[in-house]
C-alpha cells in the first residue's frame, strides 16, 4: 500500500495505482478531468494532457517535487507522494491552456452536434476553459464520412484521444481504422473508404468523448437532455455482450441504445451492435428503472428525477476503481 | 592547436576504408575490451570519462548504461541514434560519411559493454547515401572478423544492422525511434518505463547518439581517466560542432570543450569570422531548439565572463541570459538577419514535425507558426506577441516528449531578447517588407540571377 | 482498388525485402515495414498506391491499416504520384540564411510550378522540406539519394538540365544499398 495526499486529502491505495485512480478513489471533487484516459482500455491516456497535476513531493524517501507537471493517468503513486490538483495554480493555468488547445480547431457547432449535453469537451471547457477565444484563424475541417451504415465519423470534431483506435484493437477483431497523417493533419480514418464491420464496432461511439463518432440511427432525432435514460437488459445471444444497456426514451419511443456509463463517463460493459442498433422496442428489453446519471453535465440536469448535483458528492463514498 | 580525438585521422586518404582505418590503429578498442576487460570494466571506464550524451540532452553516458536492466534470458539491445535532424546539426553525417568504421568500432565495444548481441543503427531516411557507406563498412567489418560469431575467438557475438527511417524529426527522440524501428508511427512513448527497462521489443535497450558511441573508442583506448582530463570541469572531452549560417568557414569542427565562443566564431582555425565581415547579431548555439542569444550574451555571460564552449558555460544564466550546448548545431546570424523571419523557419519546422499525439504540441506548434506568419505578413498586433509568449509557456513542460519544449524555447528566447523586432514588424509592416524579401546569400547575386531567368 | 493493377514486385525487390526481414527477431517482421516501403516506392514510380501498400501488408503479415498509418506519417513516403525527378529543397534556418528561398523561387520560375506541384510533362515535382542535415553546405537540395550542396542558381540550372533527360524515377535506394545477410 502507498499513502498519497491529493489536494490535502490522504488515502491509502494499492501499489501501482495511478495518481488519477487514487484521486478518483477520493472522489470527483479532487479527480482530475480526463479526455483520453479510459480505464477499460489498456495503454489509453497520456495524450490529451488535461489530467496534468503537480507533484509537490515525490515520495517519502525522496520528497523532492517533480520538475514538471505529470499526466496523472500515467504516473503511479509512491508512498508519501503529495499531489496538488485543484489547489495548484500551475495546474489550473496549464489545464486552461490544454482546453484552449483542444478547442483551437474544434468547431463551435454544439447547436447541431448530437453529442451536445453529454460532451466531455463541453464539460471540460465549462469547468476549466476561458470564456473567450484568442484565435482568429480558420479552423481545420474534414469531410464527414460514414464508416458503415450506423456510424458517422465527423473528423472535424475529433480531439485525437485514440480511444476508438484502442477500442477497435482491444475489443474487436481486425482493426480497419487508425490514425493517419501526422501532427495537426492527423486524422482518424480507414484511409481507403471502407466500413468498420464488426459486432462490437458501435462501442467507438460510446468511448468518443466528443461528437466525432456518432450513432447515425439517433442523428438529429433529439437533444440528449430531452430524452429519458432508463436502465434495461436482455439476454443477448452474443456471449461477449452483457446485454446491459441504457435506453434513451422520448415519450414511448426508444431513440437510442448505449452502454451504461459510470460517473467518469466510461461505459461499464461494452455492448454488441445488435443490442445497440437493432433492439429499439421496449418489448426487446427487461426494464430496470430510471438511470441515475452520476456525472456533472447537462444530461444530469434532467428534471424527471432527483439528480445528484456535483457538490453533494461525499468523499470516500465512491467504490474503488480497479483496473 | 586544437586537440582532435574523434577526427584525428580525418585527413588521411582512404580512412573510410577498412584497411586504412585499421592501419591507423582502428579496432584497437575492440581488441582491448574483448580480450582484457569484462563488460562491467568498459562501463566503468565510460563512467570515469565523464562522457555526456552528444545528441543534445547531455546526460552522463556511463550512468545511462548502468541503468540497463539485465533480467535473465531476455536480450538487451544497443541502438545508435543516427536520426540527426535538429536544424543546424550535421556532425553525425560528417562522421558517418568519413569515418564509418569509427562508429562501427564504437558500436562493437559499446555492445560488448552492454551485453547486446544484436545492435541497430537507426539512420534518418534522407541519409540513404550513408546507408550505402555504412553497409559497405559493416561488410568489411564482418569480413575481417569484427562482427559475427565469436569475435576475436572470444565467445562474444554481435550482429549489427542499419535501419533507415523515412523522414520524421521526432524519431530522434529515443522512444519514438524505438517505435519507428518496430515498424510503427514515430510516436514517443509515455515514460516510465524508460528504454533501459523496456525498450526495443519490450527488452532493455540503450539508445545513444552517433558521436557518443564514437567517443567510446578513444575512451577505451586512452582510459576514462585520461579522457576526463580533456575539456573543462563536467564538460569532459571534445565535441563536434556543426557551424553554419553567416560565417566564413561553415563546417564540422572538433573542439576541446572550454575554448571561448569568441575564439570559435572569429579564429581562423574554426569559423573564421562573420561572412563579408559584417557584425555578429545572434547565435543559436546548440541546434534550433536551444534559446537564441544576441551577440553580447553569446560572447560574454551576464556576469561579464567570457562565454566558453561547454555545457556549463553556455547554460550560465539559465534561460534568462544563457542557452544550451545541445547537439552543437551552431547557427550564426549577421546584423542584417531578421530574427522574426528566422523564427518563422523554426516554428514551421516544429509544426511540420510534431507527431500529433498530445494536444499542446499538436495544436500549439501550428498556432505559433500561424501567428508568426501573420506578423510577417503585416497583420500582427502587439497582443499577438503576448499571445505567442503565452502559447509557448503553455506548451513548455506539458507535453509527452521534449519536442514541445524544443518548439517553445526558440519562440520564448526570440521574444525575450528581440521583442523590439517583433514590435517593429507590427508597427511598421511596410518598412519590413524589404527585409522580408531580402535574403542573404554569399554565393547568389539575387538581382543578377533574376535578370538572367 | 486492387483490380486497378496487380502488384508484383520484381524478384530483386522481393528478395531484398525477405532479406531485410531477417534483420529482426522472429515475429518482429513488422520492423521491416519502413525499409520495405522504401523499396516498394523505389520500384513503383516513387510513390505508394493502395495496392502497393496492401501488398507490403501481405508480405509482412500485418493489417493494411498498419501500413497506411506508417506510410502517411513519414514525410519521405509519397502517397500521390510524383514526377520522375523529385526535387526536395531544404528551407530551414541555415539554408534560409544562405538563400534557400531564392533557390525555391528560381526553381518555381524555371519550371513554372509551385511548391508541391508537378510539371505537366511529369518530369519534375518540387517539394520543400525541412532540415536535411546539410546546414554547413547550405543552400542544398536532394534528388533521390543525392545531396546537391553549396547551390548557386547556375548549378540549379545545370541540375534541371541534367535531370530533364532522365527516364527513370529518382530513387533513395537500389538493390545495392543494403548488404545481404
Amino acid at each position: 500500500m502507498a499513502k498519497v495526499t491529493i489536494d490535502g486529502i490522504q488515502i491509502d491505495v494499492p501499489d501501482g495505482t495511478t495518481i488519477l485512480n487514487a484521486a478518483r478513489m477520493i472522489g470527483p471533487d479532487v479527480a482530475p478531468p480526463t479526455m483520453c484516459y479510459y480505464s477499460k482500455l489498456k495503454t489509453s491516456g497520456g495524450y490529451c494532457r488535461t489530467c496534468l497535476v503537480e507533484v509537490t513531493a515525490g515520495s517519502e524517501k525522496d520528497p523532492r517535487p517533480m520538475p514538471k507537471l505529470v499526466a496523472s493517468c500515467r504516473t503511479t503513486v509512491m508512498d508519501g507522494m503529495v499531489v496538488a490538483n485543484n489547489t495548484s495554480a500551475k495546474v489550473k493555468d496549464a489545464r486552461a491552456g490544454v482546453v484552449e488547445f483542444l478547442l483551437l480547431n474544434h468547431p463551435l457547432d454544439c447547436p447541431v452536434c448530437d453529442q451536445a449535453g453529454e460532451c466531455h469537451l463541453q464539460d471540460l471547457s465549462y469547468d476549466h476553459g476561458n470564456y473567450k477565444t484568442r484565435t482568429d484563424f480558420e479552423r481545420r475541417t474534414f469531410e464527414k464520412i460514414d464508416i458503415g451504415e450506423k456510424i458517422q465519423l465527423h473528423m472535424t470534431r475529433c480531439i485525437l484521444c485514440y480511444r476508438c483506435v484502442k477500442t477497435a484493437e482491444q475489443i474487436t477483431d481486425g482493426r480497419v481504422h487508425g490514425v493517419i497523417n501526422r501532427g495537426d493533419h492527423a486524422e482518424i480514418s480507414t484511409y481507403i473508404e471502407q466500413a468498420i464491420d464488426n459486432d462490437f464496432s458501435g462501442n467507438v461511439i460510446d468511448v468518443c468523448p466528443v461528437g466525432a463518432l456518432t450513432d447515425k440511427t439517433f442523428r438529429f432525432k433529439s437533444r440528449v437532455w430531452f430524452t429519458k435514460p432508463v436502465d434495461a437488459h436482455r439476454n443477448c445471444e452474443n456471449e461477449k455482450c452483457s446485454g446491459k444497456v441504457v435506453l434513451w426514451y422520448q415519450g414511448e419511443e426508444v431513440l437510442r441504445v448505449t452502454g451504461r456509463k459510470d460517473q467518469w463517463g466510461e461505459v461499464e460493459e461494452f455492448i454488441c451492435n445488435t443490442c445497440r442498433f437493432d433492439k429499439k422496442q421496449t418489448s426487446d428489453w427487461t426494464i430496470e428503472g430510471p438511470r441515475k446519471i452520476n456525472r456533472h453535465s447537462v444530461i444530469s440536469a434532467n428534471h424527471y428525477m432527483n439528480m445528484v448535483k456535483p457538490k453533494e458528492f461525499k468523499l470516500n463514498e465512491i467504490k474503488q476503481i480497479t483496473e | 592547436m586544437a586537440r582532435k580525438i574523434l577526427l584525428e585521422h580525418i585527413d588521411v586518404p582512404g580512412i573510410n576504408t577498412y584497411d586504412v582505418y585499421r592501419s591507423k590503429g582502428g579496432y584497437a578498442s575492440v581488441e582491448k575490451a574483448l580480450k582484457t576487460m569484462n563488460p562491467q570494466d568498459v562501463v566503468e571506464e565510460v563512467k570515469k570519462s565523464g562522457l555526456r550524451g552528444r545528441g543534445g540532452a547531455g546526460f552522463p553516458t556511463g550512468m545511462k548504461w548502468s541503468f540497463l536492466a539485465k533480467p535473465e534470458g531476455v536480450p538487451s539491445y544497443l541502438v545508435c541514434n543516427a536520426d540527426e535532424s535538429e536544424p543546424g546539426t550535421f556532425k553525425d553525417r560528417y562522421l558517418m560519411e568519413y569515418l564509418p568504421h569509427l562508429l562501427i568500432e564504437g558500436m562493437i565495444t559499446s555492445s560488448y559493454a552492454l551485453g547486446a548481441n544484436t545492435s541497430y543503427i537507426y539512420i534518418r531516411g534522407e541519409y540513404f547515401y550513408l546507408v550505402r557507406i555504412l553497409e559497405k563498412a559493416i561488410s568489411e567489418a564482418y569480413a575481417n572478423g569484427w562482427l559475427g560469431k565469436n569475435i576475436l575467438g572470444t565467445n562474444y557475438s554481435l550482429d549489427l544492422y542499419v535501419h533507415p527511417g523515412a523522414g520524421a524529426y521526432i524519431c530522434g527522440e529515443e522512444t519514438a525511434l524505438l517505435e519507428s524501428l518496430e515498424g510503427k508511427r514515430g510516436n514517443p512513448r509515455i515514460k516510465p518505463p524508460f528504454p533501459a527497462i523496456a525498450g526495443l521489443y519490450g527488452c532493455p535497450t540503450v539508445v545513444n547518439n552517433v558521436e557518443t558511441i564514437a567517443a567510446v573508442v578513444p575512451i577505451i583506448n586512452m582510459t576514462g581517466d585520461e579522457y576526463a582530463k580533456i575539456g573543462i570541469g563536467r564538460s569532459a572531452g571534445t565535441k563536434l560542432i556543426s557551424a553554419s549560417g553567416h560565417i566564413k568557414k561553415p563546417g564540422v569542427y572538433e573542439i576541446e570543450m572550454g575554448i571561448t565562443v569568441e575564439d570559435f566564431i572569429y579564429s581562423d582555425e574554426y569559423c573564421g569570422g562573420i561572412l563579408n565581415d559584417k557584425k555578429l547579431k545572434a547565435v543559436v548555439a546548440g541546434g534550433s531548439s536551444v534559446p537564441i542569444l544576441p551577440a553580447d550574451l553569446i560572447l560574454t555571460t551576464a556576469n561579464g565572463e567570457k562565454r566558453l564552449m561547454s555545457y556549463e558555460s553556455l547554460a550560465d544564466g539559465g534561460f534568462a541570459t544563457g542557452t544550451m550546448l545541445g547537439s552543437g548545431g551552431f547557427i550564426v546570424m549577421d546584423e542584417s538577419t531578421s530574427i522574426v523571419q528566422n523564427l518563422h523557419t523554426f516554428a514551421r519546422f516544429y509544426h511540420h514535425e510534431s507527431c500529433g499525439q498530445c494536444s499542446p504540441c499538436r495544436e500549439g506548434t501550428g498556432w505559433m507558426e500561424k501567428i508568426i506568419h501573420k506578423i510577417l505578413d503585416g497583420h500582427g498586433t502587439l497582443e499577438d506577441i503576448d499571445l505567442l509568449w503565452d502559447i509557448q509557456r503553455k506548451i513548455e513542460g506539458n507535453t509527452i516528449c521534449p519536442l514541445g519544449d524544443a518548439a517553445a524555447w526558440p519562440v520564448a528566447s526570440a521574444i525575450r531578447h528581440f521583442r523590439h523586432e517583433f514590435e517593429e514588424f507590427v508597427k511598421n509592416p511596410s518598412a519590413q517588407r524589404e527585409v522580408k524579401y531580402y535574403f542573404h546569400c554569399n554565393n547568389i547575386d539575387t538581382a543578377a540571377a533574376y535578370s538572367s531567368i | 482498388m486492387s483490380e486497378l493493377k496487380e502488384v508484383r514486385f520484381s524478384a530483386e525487390s522481393e528478395d531484398l525485402i525477405q532479406n531485410l526481414i531477417k534483420r529482426y527477431p522472429e515475429g518482429k517482421q513488422k520492423s521491416a515495414l519502413i525499409p520495405a516501403l522504401h523499396i516498394a516506392q523505389a520500384e513503383y514510380d516513387g510513390w505508394l498506391s493502395v495496392p502497393v501498400m496492401d501488398k507490403i501488408a501481405e508480405i509482412l503479415n500485418i493489417k493494411p491499416i498498419e501500413v497506411y498509418e506508417v506510410a502517411s506519417f513519414y514525410s519521405m513516403f509519397n502517397l500521390n504520384p510524383v514526377g520522375k525527378c523529385l526535387i526536395e529543397v531544404c528551407r530551414t534556418s541555415s539554408c534560409w540564411l544562405r538563400g534557400a528561398n531564392d533557390v525555391v523561387a528560381h526553381i518555381e520560375k524555371r519550371l513554372g510550378i509551385k511548391d508541391g506541384e508537378t510539371t505537366p510533362d511529369g518530369k519534375f515535382t518540387l517539394k520543400t522540406v525541412e532540415c536535411l542535415g546539410s546546414c554547413g553546405t547550405a543552400p542544398m537540395l536532394q534528388i533521390g539519394e543525392h545531396f546537391h550542396e553549396n547551390l548557386t542558381l547556375e548549378n540549379v540550372d545545370e541540375l534541371i538540365n541534367k535531370y530533364k533527360t532522365e527516364t527513370s524515377h529518382s530513387k533513395y535506394l537500389d538493390g545495392s544499398t543494403f548488404r545481404k545477410y
